[in-house]
Order: C-alpha cells, then sequence, then structure tokens
C-alpha cells in the first residue's frame, strides 16, 4: 500500500494510491492535482528523530579514490523542516550553492533497541523519498552540517508516498534520479550505499531507541547541482515515489507578509 | 493521584504546593515538563569559546563560529526529575551540562531581539549530559543521544514570574560538593539575542526548547553519583547515575 496525508477540501485526510488517483479515508476518490499533500507520517506523541547521513554513497566511478568511513556521518533534523510533495522551498537571496539531495527515507514502524542487523528490516514501517536541500553558504565546521546549513523550514521535502515495507521487495537496490527543469542532473543506486539500512538500524539502536515514526535519511548519490527560483525539482526512487518541489526566492515570503 | 497543570513552586527552596498541600520536592513523581523539540546550543559561553583557544583558527573549524551552533536533543534522551542516567559499561563518565532551558510559548520566526522574549513561555533547568568529546567538528550523536542523557525540570517558571534570565547563577553539585559555578551574564548571546538570530533561519513553535548553552568545563560524574543543577529562580533538578546491569 502507498499511504499519504492530504488536505482535501480544507480537511485533513489519510489517503492511498488509488491508480493515479487518491483514495481518501471517507472512501471518495479524488485527483492528486486537487489536494495539498502532507509529508505522508503519521503525527508521534513526542517529535519524532529524525536522522539525516552525510556522505554515504560510494561513487563506482571513483571507487580507486573512495576511502569509506570507518563510522557513518549522521546529523539530526526537526520537524520545522519537513514539507509534502508539490510544495514550495525557499532559497534565500543571498545564497550563492544551494542544491538538492535525492534520499530512501526509511521510517521506524517498532520501538527498537539493541536490533541486530539480522533483525533491523522487521522495525521498518516503510519508505518514502526525501529532498534533503542544503545551502552550502552557512556551512561551518562546528557540529557539520549545521542546522543553518540543514534545518531550515521546509528544506527537507518528503514523500509523496509512505509505501509499506512488505511492498519493497529489496529496499537496497531501487534506482534514483533527479531532474532540474525536466532535465536529469542526478543518477544512482540504493545499491550504492556504504553504511545500509540494516546497519544504521543497528549502529542507531545500539546506543539509543527508536520509535515509530523516526526517520532516517540515507544519503546522497553523486550528482548534485544548485538550483535557482522557479526550478522543479524532482527526485525520485524507483517503486517508492517522485516528489515534485519547486524553488522560489525570498520575495514569496514577503508578499505573503 | 493528581496530576495537576499547574502547581505553586518556590524554586529556592524547592517547596511545592500541590492541591493545597505543602510537599517537598523529592516526594513527587514529575514527568518531564516540556513538549517540544529540545534544541541545544554550542559554544555559548564566552569561557567555553577561550577553552577552544586558538584551535578554533586551525582545521578542521578552521574559524570562530558566526552563527549559533545548535544540535538536538532527542526525544529519547529526556528524562524527567530522580529518573536514572544509565551509563552503559562503555561509558566511563559523563559531563553535567548546566543549561538554561527558554520554553517557547508562541510561534516564533524572525524576531527582534528586543520583541524575543515576547515569545518565552518560561524557563526550566536542564541537564544536558554527554560524553567527554574533544573534537567539535561533527555531531556528536553518540555522545550526547544516549538514552536519558537530556533530564529536564522539574518544572517551567512562567516568564513572568522570573526577572530577567540574563545574570541567573548556575550551581553543578555532584554528591552535594559544588563542582561548578557559572552565570548567564556570560553568555555570548544572551536569551533575546539567541532566540533572534536561531529564527532568523528556523522556527520555533510552542514546546520547544532552547537550550542557552553549556558553560566551559563541565564537571565530569560516574555511575553512583548523584548530580544536581541548579539555576538561580528557575529550580533545581536531581538525578542519579547508574552503571547499566549486565544482561
Amino acid at each position: 500500500m502507498r499511504r499519504a496525508r492530504v488536505l482535501w477540501r480544507g480537511a485533513l485526510h489519510d489517503a492511498c494510491d488509488a491508480g493515479g488517483r487518491l483514495r481518501l479515508d471517507t472512501g471518495e476518490l479524488v485527483e492528486e492535482a486537487d489536494v495539498a499533500w502532507l509529508p505522508p507520517l503519521a503525527p508521534t506523541e513526542r517529535p519524532r528523530t529524525i536522522f539525516a547521513l552525510g556522505p554515504n554513497y560510494a561513487d563506482p566511478a571513483k571507487e580507486l579514490a573512495f576511502k569509506a568511513p570507518e563510522e557513518p556521518l549522521i546529523f539530526l533534523k526537526a520537524e520545522n523542516t519537513l514539507i509534502g510533495h508539490r510544495e514550495q522551498t525557499q532559497r534565500p537571496a543571498d545564497a550563492t550553492y544551494m542544491h538538492y539531495e535525492c534520499e530512501l527515507a526509511v521510517v521506524i514502524g517498532r520501538t527498537a533497541r539493541r536490533v541486530t542487523r539480522a533483525d533491523a528490516y522487521g522495525y521498518v514501517a516503510g519508505y518514502t523519498v526525501a529532498n534533503d536541500y542544503a545551502i552550502r553558504d552557512y556551512l561551518e565546521n562546528y557540529y557539520a552540517p549545521n542546522l543553518r546549513v540543514k534545518n531550515r523550514d521546509g528544506c527537507t521535502p518528503i514523500g509523496p508516498w509512505l509505501v509499506d515495507a512488505a511492498d519493497v521487495r529489496n529496499p537496497m537496490n531501487l534506482r534514483m534520479s533527479t531532474t532540474v527543469n525536466g532535465s536529469v542532473t542526478q543518477r544512482g543506486s540504493t545499491g550504492d550505499m556504504v553504511f545500509d539500512i540494516a546497519f544504521l538500524i543497528a549502529y542507531l539502536s545500539s546506543f539509543m531507541t527508536l520509535s515509530p515514526g523516526d526517520l532516517i535519511l540515507t544519503g546522497t548519490p553523486d550528482g548534485l547541482v544548485g538550483v535557482h527560483p522557479g526550478d522543479e525539482v524532482v527526485t525520485e526512487i524507483g517503486g517508492i515515489g517522485r516528489l515534485v518541489n519547486t524553488i522560489v526566492g525570498d520575495e514569496a515570503l514577503s508578499e505573503a507578509a | 493521584m493528581s496530576h495537576p497543570d499547574r502547581i505553586e513552586v518556590d524554586a529556592t527552596d524547592g517547596t511545592v504546593r500541590i492541591d493545597g498541600r505543602s510537599t517537598r520536592v523529592g516526594d513527587v513523581d514529575w514527568d518531564v515538563p516540556t513538549r517540544g523539540t529540545v534544541f541545544g546550543t554550542l559554544l555559548n559561553y564566552r569561557g567555553a569559546l577561550t577553552v577552544l583557544g586558538n584551535a578554533v583558527d586551525a582545521a578542521p573549524y578552521p574559524a570562530p563560529p558566526i552563527a549559533p551552533v545548535l544540535y538536538i536533543k532527542p526525544a529519547n534522551t529526556w528524562a524527567a526529575w530522580g529518573d536514572p542516567i544509565v551509563l552503559p559499561p562503555a561509558v566511563a563518565a559523563v559531563e553535567i551540562g548546566a543549561a538554561l532551558g527558554i520554553v517557547i510559548g508562541t510561534t516564533v520566526r524572525g524576531v527582534s531581539e528586543q520583541e524575543a522574549l515576547d515569545c518565552v513561555a518560561g524557563y526550566t533547568v536542564v541537564n544536558d549530559v554527554c560524553e567527554p568529546h574533544a573534537s567539535l567538528h561533527r555531531p556528536a550523536i553518540r555522545e550526547r543521544c544516549r538514552d536519558g542523557f537530556c533530564p529536564i525540570g522539574p518544572w517551567v517558571i512562567a516568564r513572568h514570574e522570573m526577572r530577567s534570565p540574563d545574570a541567573l547563577k548556575l550551581r553543578v553539585l555532584v554528591n552535594g560538593e559544588l563542582a561548578a559555578e557559572n552565570t548567564t551574564a556570560n553568555l555570548i548571546r544572551p536569551v533575546a539575542r539567541l532566540i533572534a538570530d536561531v529564527t532568523e533561519f528556523m522556527t520555533l513553535s510552542p514546546g520547544d526548547v532552547l537550550l542557552a548553552g553549556v558553560p566551559e568545563n563541565s564537571p565530569r560524574a560516574h555511575a553512583g553519583d548523584r548530580v544536581r543543577v541548579e539555576i538561580e529562580g528557575v529550580g533545581a533538578l536531581e538525578n542519579a547515575l547508574t552503571a547499566e546491569r549486565s544482561s
């Protein structure tokens, strides 16, 4: 099942994919274009923990030069940064380099503490697509990447679907791509992750408890390019979803003010 | 048993009045008094930056920080007054970080320093526990985010019950002995300025807790120790460190 959370006629609904249309929890069938999409995540009682990976992809073309890190570079994000499918992300006027990052997002389904790699997939509820935008201008090397780079409001589109884990045969072999205004700029495969999903769940749960609804954004392959106001950025992962986002400038905010 | 949302407390002597009865703080079963995301602030005490010395001018940093450096204390780290802080065998000692918790009351983005305190619901005491780590280059997830590494409480003092947050004495006691002392007067970014600079790039929401920072030279504590973080006018937060039982 591919699940979404949407606003339709001013009300919040759970919905599922009904072959190009959406079936709402009320049973009604509606067009995808007629809803506003929220992150496809059920609310949690406490703030969900959102993990994201720094460099986590081996580039096959540079394999000889690539020195795999011994420990994953993991940082945390907060819920202020999440937005849904077909929304807008702001690029500040003073930024010179803002780039997308197409990432497979793992949604935890059960409380996980000291889980082995062999058992790790039993703790996954499902998968979705995240676009973990970064604004490099604000990078400072203290607890890097710092929150000013990675935790800006609306800088992490996620969705459109939460795809049930049972419906994803091998999450470690999914095609990834990003297009900017229709041109492909990034290609990869989740199979090239350095620290794979099972490792990450085992590693994190070795020192902290993971809870249902927690997210792990598993990193992005090579192929990052800058984006500018007006660009339509589509991050897509085979079998999981096609996440559309549009870059807007500061004026989009000041008009609203 | 009653579960009141609001109680009368004396932040100085730890007296609590619940349902008209006076009791001691240690006789109450406390919950974590906040619900939103907890953001820590790194290097916000002048002394903490001084301790780094010339290192800030060298790799990997290689310049002093410009914007506030934040980190997140996720929900698994939260603990209430009196909850044990459990140290696994791999963790010999932890640092006891005395942090003023600024509890946000209204949604705030891009606020000026002059108006910043209007968004504050109140203040609480936070013990920002971490494993010692010398390098500040990468996010210290393993060092800061173990279960129970963020006691909060016991209560939130409403902002209007407090004077300015800019010169509050902080003390850390380990087994009753004074182990560290400082004051929020030493903050590089005092509370209002910190809120203004953080909300320049992200929204704070009701219930979120922004930690003003942890002073330099946080005292270390070990399993078996009882630690107490006091903030003048806000309260005192006590927890015991215990060794994890081998399973």
